[in-house]
């Protein structure tokens, strides 16, 4: 049996074993298959699981020393079973969450009542980065600006998930979530007699229908397309998946043309097509160089007037970044009881702001508790972590935020949970995180799970896959009441 | 379809023929100087001349050898035309466009061109040469296989099939062209034995030996070779025939007025010449004729399907 009962370690919550010996209700059926095993049986799995990752040729890109190299996409067998009791209420929580955030950034680009009102700062709106002027007055279709969001969960060690950041422009990740299915099926069939997860296949229709609900006047059969920033792309493999399961075209800016009449076009060798929607997966600054980045050759020229015009429908629109940031996200429960007048469903981790002076002086008072990230740095720059930090880096830090307490948020270092993952012949425990998928249209759909991301280094809490992570097929399951 | 991925599509079948074709006259060469005296054997310089990269070449390299024209026609990234190259090429094209092939024609051109970059030394000795074109030449003929078995007949496999027969009339016209102007003055009586060896090998080099044999029902002659590998309506190599592929293939597409008229100008012009009777000059001229007008047709459907800004793709 590849789980050693009484010699797995538990570095904070595990998903599976609640201690050493003791499963948690909804894993019995797994540990019950697992069981079954011998030590080999692990090993000749997960080599099957990678030959048909290979085989399929699900990749992602590193882009190094001039050539794009295709890596396979790394992926632990034993899926991460959530029960959909708990998932229930996740699924509430996150659209009640993204309904407030598309409020919120409808509200900043028309008359900012939520300002004027004294409940998000203007000082906050005046640093942000992702706040885009071009945008102020505009209506995009059905009101809505962040129709694809992504947003990261993480278990802390009292079990409870908190979102960590929502991704509101241009998540990824989705096709490995439907690809790590695909796999899990080939490869430990005998669990799906186990239990009955909920299925993860319908995304691409319903992103399609998603899309087509954008459509500008309800032009009949809309033309959609997927915008890429080309082969380079680190998500190419996903733009070229989702644009091939939705049956629409794969373009790149130069594909696409803006008449003086404010209409997209795409070169077809039958001459010029119209395109209604345009699921772009190209950062704001570089969608149009006429209006953003004036060096951008992915981009289309133009784009933001169609788009203004109402002729074309971008998704996600034009400056719903402004909600990707860090200090907007301390203040997304604010946002939801502001807007929906409701408590929010799934907590936020705890973060204190330091342009307040109450929290400002509880941060200086426990900087050695807690991680210190400013607000307007991404990819982990100019942070503290403060257990780890040494007495003149918290020194140096203290200056820092009296001199910006604005450009400073603090967070409780929270123990994110683990699953048992295949490390050569056993199962040990690794870090996880969740990126679920929130689609808004005509109405809010979640994805049955996400995608998992597991941290595949003893100890480490690093889940990209750049860097030494891999990910997991992710199950909600209904097993009632045990 | 986008106008992109038609170009795309039209430049992996060009650069997988070319590939094919190159690796077939390295290989027909061999051995035709196997058959030859040392005094009126014709060496290697000929292939640069049918590659048309003889000024590229000069500037490289000193000497028409062995060595240098087989490292330049197999090895040589500078030279846009070398196997490698075109391998490089056709798999590039073809990374932009995976979700339009089916899966195993990716594969299969990942596949030969990891094969050719790791084997290409072992390409370029004598022993090795032989295996070495076999796997490109098969690698072709399964990229087109595949495509025969699985692709749709929509205008991807036309744009598809356009590149490849494109390519294929130019290549045979280039074949003619260089191997015809080193051949033996008829009335050299003592030399004839030779000089069928070599129409056998331009036969060879297109592959056409056995079809010519079994449709011409004569003995291997100048002038029989030239009808059939200009006029012939059945040998898929033949100019005449693949001319009438790309003829059919534009049929299928919208706004092909142009490109039709052009591809009917260039059959016409086969049709109504009796290149039996031309001398070498006036062939030579002939040729140069058909190649200028092979030009214009790719220009032609350039403007009518592929992206105005163009991706300045090479052609040799």
């Amino acid at each position: 049996m590849p789980i050693e009962f009484k010699t797995y370690e538990i570095p904070t919550f595990d998903e599976v074993m609640s201690r050493a010996n003791r499963a948690r209700s909804h894993a019995i059926p797994l540990l019950r298959t697992l069981r079954e095993f011998d030590d080999e049986d692990l090993e000749t799995r997960q080599h099957a699981a990678e030959m048909a990752i290979k085989e399929m040729g699900i990749t992602f890109t590193v882009y190094s020393e001039g050539d794009a190299i295709d890596r396979a996409w790394p992926f632990d067998i034993v899926p991460r079973i959530i029960p959909k009791s708990e998932w229930d209420v996740v699924e509430a929580g996150l659209k009640q969450r993204v309904m407030a955030l598309n409020l919120f950034i409808d509200d900043l680009y028309h008359g900012q009542k939520i300002v004027k009102d004294g409940v998000f700062p203007k000082e906050v709106l005046a640093k942000s980065k992702n706040f885009r002027p071009q945008c102020v007055g505009i209506d995009p279709p059905l009101g809505i600006w962040a129709h694809i969001c992504g947003s990261d969960l993480v278990r802390d060690s009292d079990g409870t998930l908190y979102v960590l950041e929502d991704n509101l422009r241009v998540p990824s990740g989705v096709s490995y979530m439907l690809e790590n299915r695909l796999i899990t099926k080939r490869v430990f069939p005998e669990l799906f007699n186990e239990y009955s997860p909920l299925p993860v296949d319908g995304y691409p229709s319903q992103l399609f229908d998603t899309l087509c609900d954008l459509a500008p006047k309800k032009r009949s059969n809309p033309e959609v397309a997927v915008l890429t920033p080309g082969i380079y792309n680190s998500a190419y493999f996903e733009h070229a998946y989702l644009a091939q399961q939705m049956g629409c075209e794969l373009v790149e800016g130069r594909d696409l043309f803006v008449d003086k009449h404010d209409k997209v076009y795409m070169h077809t060798v039958a001459g010029p097509q119209r395109v209604d929607v345009i699921y772009r997966r190209i950062d704001d600054e570089f969608m149009d160089p006429e209006v953003f980045n004036k060096q951008s050759v992915l981009g289309v020229p133009g784009l933001m007037r169609a788009w203004k015009a109402g002729n074309v429908a971008l998704a996600n629109a034009p400056g719903a970044g402004v909600a990707d940031d860090k200090v907007v996200y301390a203040f997304v429960p604010e946002i939801i009881r502001y807007y929906l007048d409701q408590d929010p469903l799934i907590p936020n981790v705890k973060t204190y702001r330091c342009m307040f002076e109450k929290e400002r002086r509880y941060v200086l008072e426990h900087l050695q508790e807690l991680v210190v990230k400013p607000a307007n740095e991404s990819g982990g720059y100019g942070m503290l972590m403060g257990p780890s930090s040494t007495k003149s880096e918290r020194e140096t830090f203290a200056k820092l935020i009296e001199q910006d307490p604005r450009n400073y948020i603090a967070q409780p270092v929270v123990g994110i949970s683990t699953v048992p993952t295949v490390v050569g012949r056993k199962l040990e425990a690794r870090h996880v995180d969740l990126r679920p998928f929130i689609l808004s249209g005509g109405e809010i759909q979640v994805t049955a799970g996400g995608l998992t991301r597991v941290a595949l280094r003893k100890g480490s809490l690093v889940v990209n896959s750049s860097q030494g992570g891999g990910s997991k097929d992710t199950w909600i399951v209904d097993i009632g009441v045990q | 379809m986008l106008s992109r991925v038609a170009e795309h599509l039209y430049w992996i079948s060009r650069y997988v023929e070319r590939a094919e074709n190159t690796a077939r006259l390295i290989s027909v060469n061999s051995n035709l100087l196997l058959d030859l005296p040392d005094g009126i054997a014709p060496g290697w310089e000929p292939l640069v001349d049918i590659m048309g990269v003889r000024s590229d070449f000069d500037k490289r390299f000193k000497e028409p050898d062995e060595r240098q024209v087989l490292k330049f026609l197999i090895a040589d990234r500078s030279n846009a035309g070398s196997i490698l190259s075109s391998l490089h090429f056709a798999r590039e094209n073809c990374r932009t466009v995976r979700d339009i092939l089916p899966r195993e024609i990716w594969e299969e051109l990942n596949e030969l061109y990891l094969y050719a970059q790791e084997n290409v030394t072992v390409g370029l000795t004598k022993r090795g040469r032989f295996g070495f074109l076999r796997r490109v030449l098969y690698g072709s003929q399964l990229f087109i296989g595949i495509l025969a078995s699985v692709q749709s007949r929509d205008e991807a496999f036309d744009f598809l099939r356009i590149g490849r027969y494109l390519e294929r009339a130019d290549m045979t016209t280039r074949i003619i062209d260089v191997r015809s102007a080193d051949l033996l003055p008829d009335d050299v009586a003592d030399l004839r034995p030779f000089d069928t060896i070599q129409w056998v090998s331009v036969l060879h080099s297109l592959s056409a030996y056995q079809m010519y044999r079994r449709h011409m029902q004569t003995r291997v002659r100048r002038d029989a070779v030239l009808r059939f590998l200009f006029k012939d309506l059945h040998f898929p190599r033949a100019v005449r025939y693949c001319l009438d592929v790309v003829g059919e293939c534009l049929g299928d597409l919208k706004n092909n007025e142009q490109a039709l008229k052009s591809v009917h100008a260039l059959v016409r012009k086969i049709d109504r010449t009796n290149v039996d009777t031309l001398d070498q000059t006036s062939l030579h001229e002939y040729i140069d004729d058909l190649q200028l007008n092979i030009i214009k047709l790719h220009n032609t459907m350039a403007v009518a399907y592929f992206p105005k800004s163009g991706q300045q793709q090479q052609q040799g």
